[in-house]
């Protein structure tokens, strides 16, 4: 602890010590370790469970038929796409200001399972826009924003693996997920700040949705599913960079040694 | 100041500049993300002839006329946005989801008769998903017609099947006779 630390008041000071408990890898990945499970299971039984129902026991649409039932795959992802970019740009964050180790660790790995659900999203959306709408894409401000999205998390793996200095790398892809920030309400109210294609929201904080409980029942379990697995594959992924890097500096150490 | 203190001033300065700066060009480019023009803009500026746009709105209900011409399905409706309508011919096959009162986005050019010709016409659907028998419920019991306009609140049929839907219905009219 340098001087000027000890002159923040204790409270600041607890504050700072939780944030960076979970910075020491060894007590990460026991942590980790034990949730882990109780987080992978879950979401595999939730996602499973919400698809099946969704997929062979929920009520067809009046109009759309069975051609609805995309909606238990194309939304969770949706969701997740978004909430994922929240988590990685809340790294990002963590990152700058903080300069928490495992915060850099944990975007690295965010972006790519982000990149994956936006991808499941993208390519949902399309197979339900052709027989619904009559067109597998259309330049609306709504798919657009999503596809914009799905070029952050690309730009972020990208950027993040661009230095031979790991730590530029991760400085420059928490400055690129803080800027793409920008997209999110984009994404989100594009449907009601502009004319589209795509419709709006069904589900919101305010009113009721405009969905019958017997199809939205399905749904939230395989949103609540996505979300699960989305958490448990960042953790995994995290436990194995941490790991990772334990290896590497136990390799160097051992050929420092033998030189 | 400590320098974490001082990097998250930048953080959140930066972050204000930049939320300002996109605001102020989302607002510019406003009129450019729309996707398609409605009806009643259409009447306000005549459009260059010739030119290619999308025109989107509600397929009015009683509108609809469907012909051949030679193999080809040709149809013939006004798309309207409450304010105006423009009538609108298309020849080719039309997305499953439209309907009288759907919304639709045509994308074609303006005729000199004022008319449009559509070379292709794509489907909106709303944001309301329920099940075939609500549906029928809602429009036995004279709550709904999709033609007409959207569904009731969401509230009123969005925790009820069918039968619940019709005793509800049966039990307000015995109400209200008595």
């Amino acid at each position: 602890m340098t001087p000027a630390d000890s002159l923040v008041p204790a409270s600041r000071r607890n504050s700072g010590f939780t944030l960076h408990r979970f910075a020491n890898p060894g007590r990460f990945l026991r942590l980790s370790g034990a949730v882990l499970p109780w987080v992978a299971i879950p979401g595999i039984g939730l996602t499973v469970a919400g698809l099946i129902w969704g997929l062979a026991f929920a009520p067809a649409d009046w109009q759309q038929g069975e051609t609805v039932r995309i909606i238990y795959v194309h939304v969770p992802a949706a969701w997740l796409a978004s909430a994922g970019y929240a988590m990685l740009a809340l790294c990002a964050l963590l990152s700058l200001v903080w300069r928490h180790p495992l915060a850099d660790l944990a975007a690295a790995e965010i972006s790519p399972v982000g990149a994956v659900f936006t991808a499941i999203c993208l390519a949902s959306g399309s197979l339900w826009g052709r027989p619904t709408w009559g067109t597998w894409w259309v330049w609306d401000a709504r798919l657009t924003s999503v596809l914009v999205l799905f070029f952050l998390y690309l730009g972020h793996i990208a950027l993040v693996h661009a230095f031979d200095d790991p730590q530029r790398g991760y400085r420059a892809g928490a400055i690129l997920a803080l800027v793409g920030v920008v997209n999110l309400p984009i994404i989100k109210f594009s449907v009601n700040w502009w004319n589209t294609l795509h419709q709006p929201a069904t589900i919101s904080l305010f009113g009721a949705p405009t969905m019958s409980l017997a199809m939205l029942w399905p749904l939230l379990i395989a949103a609540l599913g996505y979300t699960l697995v989305f958490v448990a594959l960042v953790l995994a992924r995290t436990r194995a960079a941490v790991m990772e890097r334990r290896i590497r500096a136990l390799l160097m150490a051992r050929a420092e040694l033998a030189a | 100041m400590t320098r974490k203190r001082r990097r998250l001033w930048i953080v959140l300065a930066c972050g204000l500049s930049l939320g300002v700066a996109a605001t102020l060009s989302l607002l510019a480019l406003s009129p450019g993300m729309e996707l398609f023009v409605l009806p009643a803009d259409l009447a306000q500026r005549t459009p260059t002839p010739g030119r290619v746009f999308r025109l989107g709105g509600l397929v009015q209900a009683g509108s609809v006329q469907k012909t051949l011409i030679g193999r080809e399905p040709a149809v013939s409706f006004r798309v309207t946005d409450g304010k105006a309508s423009i009538p609108v011919t298309y020849v080719g096959i039309l997305p499953d989801l439209f309907r009288e009162g759907q919304g639709v986005v045509t994308l074609g050019e303006v005729q000199p008769d004022g008319s449009f010709r559509a070379s292709e016409v794509l489907a909106k659907h709303d944001e309301t998903y329920m099940p075939k028998d609500v549906a029928e419920a809602l429009k036995r019991n004279g709550l709904w017609n999709p033609a007409a306009g959207p569904p009731p609140p969401a509230s009123t049929w969005n925790t009820l099947n069918a039968r619940q839907l019709d005793t509800k219905q049966t039990g307000q009219t015995g109400k209200a006779g008595g």
